[in-house]
């Protein structure tokens, strides 16, 4: 029976409905929502909401010591989390004024690299698995679990590594860990014609991929893309190379890029970046042996230890785009203020909302994984 | 510049290829647990033996996720700086970042290659674990990640305190060690973890942990606040305290221990004296109480209990029977280790707490025990150990044959005496190294070279003296013969001093730990000699109590007997420091606080 007060309400006559992607939805690595609104296929608007994986890290980082942060940060990307570790670290050297010495870095650049490959595995799987082609992904995942292997060896870790402390790496390589490096990346090479077949040159993804998702470069630059997703714009950028940190600059690779602009782009540069990842490897299993010394610069008692007041930016190329860290400090034990300027808070807000409206509905989570967004990265 | 051929935009065929797959093995992974990696970051073990409850996994966790859980049956020493607390780790908020291993002090904590634990809800409680060496379920899993050396968040290393060269040093009394600059200091501050177990090893249990803190802060006014809450001996313990604390430090299992002496030094060479003298007064009482104490001894217990009872108002004489006060810590130590100047820095600012100090008094001869018992409320005997031990070796009653203490008076006091041309020493503890060492400064001022013997029955490691005073002697030219037991002095026919037979010594102890000497005839050597110096310690010189009064108190050993407040079988005497406990100063002091506690209750309960 109807309230006595109730009145009908005459919704204007509309093909439009909201449909409600996520907040667990395989477009995404994450708890992620999407509100589109869909005219028949048609996306006509969408609203990104980033709320449903806020854990509050930067304002949990300004209540511990300097280094006790170390284990939060990796938290922020799960899939990638190396760069949070070496980023922040590298934020806390430059005002402590702390050299790393150079074993360390060299041992850091492995493991970005590691973590980078894995990563990309991850966002393959993940791409093709949002065309309806779930075999990639189940290969994607357990090659990526192979670099976990070695992340496990080398840090006791297999997904929060927590590795890396301002003043360089918190233990030495295994005995014998280079040679299962070069084991791994023997066997992953050897595994990149299988994705090319089942994937890369696979006419069914390149017709789903082409044409969907497209960001010119102007618009990439307007809404602060970076990493990957702007490389796919024809704009030939890449952190390692034109603003190198660590040891980037005494390593051979090229920077690749494309110029569509749209998911196939992406995921191409993607694939491109695999192989020269696989190329610094190889430098840096070739070069470790030969960089002898200390893992870690000396740092002073954690627990009685004051930054000198300033603020830095550092920044590093995660597997998603440029990845920053601003770290203030007012000379005490912990952080005054951290911000982490993640680019998954760009791609998986402004440039998602804008690129989804006007697609098809079918293409909504193709383009949402094709942007490689990291939901905690969002909000942080 | 991709490597695929993109212009051809793929082709329906290719993913055929993967059919190929179909006759190759499946990737699986095993149900049951497979072994983790040799650095693993599993459950925690802990080896209860190395583990001393010092907390500092506690401190560094940034989950709060390790409890420090009271363990009965678990032996605490806090001499030897043991706690009978364990970590316990509550696994739902533990992260596995293993930073309690990288900063254990003693190394205890490891993480190991265990990694499965389910349970049912009712069981959630087993998330809350109290490791020990066999791991969470007792099945002894190896260590995964454990503490590496390049990898240690504990910096081992004191910073090297700055003193002069022995060349430099040995020709006078200047002060030795230059004390920590600022920058030292501050690096020495921030090497401590904040375990707390120097205040529990203290005598007088000084805050150690909050002073450290402080001059890392860089506010030494509130370090200097923090020793003057429970020391008035500052700057006496600054430089020649025996430091039971750093002996507990628990950086010191497996490093250097902080230098908390040093430290305080700093704080107290740092502060302007009468800034000092601020700090230390406040809190003292306005109004007096109208109640009259004695204290009989100028040392540190006397007066750290004179400083007590007048900053609580009552009206405190102390009566010092030498020229100056300060007890052992000037007329024994030499002014090398504590120059005076220190001294009388730490007793103007007991004397402007408005206790009176009267020197060149001696009770029993110029004031009687009786009259100063009419004329106060309470009288505290603080004496102080002033004989020298006698070795009542053959003709150690030769006028060559001195006591150390009476040397080092005799230094003190600028009287001049015949300094030998050639030494001997008998004793191996701190005084026996003082005096070989002021007389080795002497030699040098007047002969220009240093000629001193130390004889002990001990093996030169287990000498009864500080290392570094043993290392510091050897530097300035002092020979040292371990393992001699004197056996008498030489004399020669014309009646001279020419030398110490010592025997070798076989063992000290019989099998029930008492002194009984066993030497190896064998092993006899005449060190020449034209003096020699006994220094096996010393004794109280009681005899002012007077035979009536020594006939009523009760004695112990040859010491008076105290209850648990240092009172006396009379009501109206206390009796504190070396003369009840054995030479300590830190002891002394913390002696000085007891008594004075004691009396003041009995003062105010009277007053009522």
């Amino acid at each position: 029976m109807r309230p006595e007060n109730y009145q009908s309400v005459n919704h204007p006559p509309s093909n439009e409905f909201e449909l409600f992607f996520g907040p667990n939805h395989p477009g995404i690595e994450g708890n992620y929502a999407l509100k589109v609104r869909v005219n028949g296929d048609e996306v006509t608007s969408a609203r990104a909401d980033g709320g449903y994986l806020h854990r509050g890290f930067e304002k949990l980082m300004e209540g511990r010591l300097w280094i006790q942060n170390i284990a939060l940060v990796p938290r922020i990307c799960v899939p990638d989390p190396v760069p949070m570790e070496v980023c922040y670290s590298l934020a806390i050297e430059e005002l402590g004024g702390i050299e790393v010495p150079e074993r360390a870095q060299w041992i850091r650049v492995m493991q970005l690299e590691l973590s980078r490959i894995a990563a990309h595995l991850f966002t393959f799987g993940g791409h093709a698995a949002t065309t309806g082609m779930y075999t990639p992904m189940f290969w994607g995942i357990a090659d990526r679990d192979l670099i976990l292997d070695l992340f496990e060896e080398l840090s006791g870790g297999r997904v929060y590594h927590i590795f890396n402390i301002p003043g360089g790496v918190r233990r030495d390589l295994p005995p014998g860990y280079l040679d299962r490096v070069s084991k791994t990346l023997d066997y992953i090479e050897s595994r990149l014609p299988d994705y090319d077949n089942l994937l890369f040159t696979n006419k069914v993804f390149v017709h789903r991929a082409t044409g969907v998702g497209v960001l010119n470069q102007e618009q990439a630059l307007e809404w602060a893309v970076t990493g990957p997703n702007l490389r796919a714009t024809g704009l030939d950028f890449d952190v390692r190379r034109d603003d190198p940190y660590l040891v980037y600059d005494q390593i051979e690779f090229d920077v690749p890029v494309e110029q569509a602009g749209d998911a196939w782009a992406r995921a191409l540069v993607r694939r491109s970046e695999l192989k020269e990842s696989l190329r610094i490897l190889r430098q840096v299993v070739a070069k470790l042996p030969s960089v002898g010394g200390p893992i870690r610069a000396p740092i002073p008692n954690p627990l009685a230890w004051n930054l000198p007041a300033g603020d830095v930016y550092t920044r590093v190329e995660s597997s998603k785009g440029e990845l920053a860290y601003y770290v203030v400090s007012n000379g005490g034990d912990k952080p005054y203020r951290v911000h982490v300027r993640g680019p998954s808070a760009m791609h998986a807000v402004q440039v998602l909302e804008n690129l989804v409206t006007g697609a098809r509905i079918e293409d909504v989570a193709q383009i949402m994984f094709s942007l490689d967004a990291c939901p905690p990265e969002v909000d942080r | 510049m991709s490597d695929i051929d993109y212009k051809d935009r793929g082709s329906l065929l290719n993913p055929l290829k993967s059919f190929a797959f179909f006759g190759r093995p499946a990737v699986t992974e095993a149900i049951e647990p497979r072994p983790a990696s040799d650095n693993y970051r599993g459950f925690h073990v802990n080896d209860w033996t190395k583990c001393v409850g010092c907390s500092t996994c506690q401190k560094v966790c940034d989950n709060a996720a390790i409890t420090m859980v009271r363990i009965p049956g678990l032996i605490a020493d806090p001499v030897k700086g043991i706690r009978d607390e364990r970590p316990a780790i509550d696994y739902g908020r533990c992260c596995w970042c293993g930073l309690c291993v990288d900063i254990c002090p003693t190394g205890s904590l490891a993480l190991s290659r265990e990694y499965v634990h389910t349970c049912v809800d009712a069981e959630l409680d087993s998330y809350f674990v109290l490791p020990d060496s066999s791991g969470m379920h007792g099945q002894h899993f190896e260590k995964g990640w454990a503490k590496t050396a390049d990898a240690d968040l504990v910096d081992l290393d004191r910073q090297k305190m700055p003193e002069m060269e022995p060349e430099q040093r040995i020709g006078n009394f200047a002060e030795m060690l230059l004390g920590y600059d600022d920058q030292q200091a501050l690096l020495e501050a921030s090497r401590c973890v904040q375990c707390g177990m120097c205040h529990d090893a203290c005598p007088t249990h000084m805050h150690a942990p909050e002073y450290i803190r402080a001059i890392w802060e860089g506010k030494l006014e509130e370090a200097v606040a923090w020793i003057y809450q429970t020391n008035p001996f500052a700057h006496i313990c600054g430089r020649v305290c025996t430091r039971r604390c750093e002996d507990a430090c628990s950086i010191g299992h497996r490093g250097e221990p902080i230098a908390i002496r040093w430290l305080k030094r700093y704080a107290m060479d740092a502060v302007p004296h009468e800034r000092v003298k601020q700090i230390a007064l406040a809190g003292k009482v306005d109004t007096p109480t109208g109640k009259r104490v004695a204290i009989i001894g100028g040392g540190p217990a006397g007066l750290t209990a004179a400083f007590d009872l007048a900053k609580k108002g009552h009206a405190v004489t102390v009566f010092e029977a030498l020229a100056e006060p300060g007890g052992m810590t000037r007329w024994g130590i030499p002014e090398y280790r504590l120059p005076y100047d220190r001294i009388d820095r730490d007793i103007d600012v007991i004397r402007s707490a408005g206790v009176d100090i009267r020197c060149n008094v001696r009770i029993g001869q110029d004031i009687t025990l009786d009259q100063l018992r009419a004329g106060h409320d309470a009288v505290l005997l603080a004496l102080g150990l002033q004989q020298g031990r006698q070795t009542r070796i053959p003709h150690s009653e030769h006028e060559k044959v001195f006591r150390a203490v009476d040397l080092l008076n005799k230094i003190t006091a600028n009287e001049p005496f015949d300094v030998p041309h050639c030494a001997v020493v008998i004793g191996g503890g701190n005084v026996a190294m003082d005096i070989a060492r002021s007389l080795a400064r002497l030699q040098k001022q007047q002969y220009g070279q240093v000629n001193v013997v130390v004889t002990a029955l001990e093996e030169q490691q287990h000498f009864m003296a500080d290392p570094d005073e043993i290392k510091e002697a050897l530097e300035e030219g002092i020979v040292i013969r371990d393992q001699c037991g004197p056996q008498g002095c030489e004399i020669d026919a014309a009646g001279k001093l020419v030398g110490l037979k010592t025997w070798k010594v076989l063992s000290i102890f019989d099998e029930n730990k008492r002194f009984a000497p066993r030497y190896d005839e064998a092993g006899e050597t005449i060190h020449a000699c034209d003096t020699v110096i006994e220094a096996i310690g010393q004794s109280a010189d009681t005899s002012l109590l007077g035979d009536t009064l020594t006939e009523a108190l009760e004695w112990n050993r040859g010491r008076i007997k105290v209850d648990a407040d240092g009172r006396t079988s009379e009501a109206w005497l206390w009796s504190a420091g070396d003369m009840v406990n054995g030479p300590d100063v830190v002891h002394a002091v913390a002696d000085g606080h007891r008594v004075a506690t004691s009396i003041d209750a009995v003062l105010m309960e009277q007053k009522k």
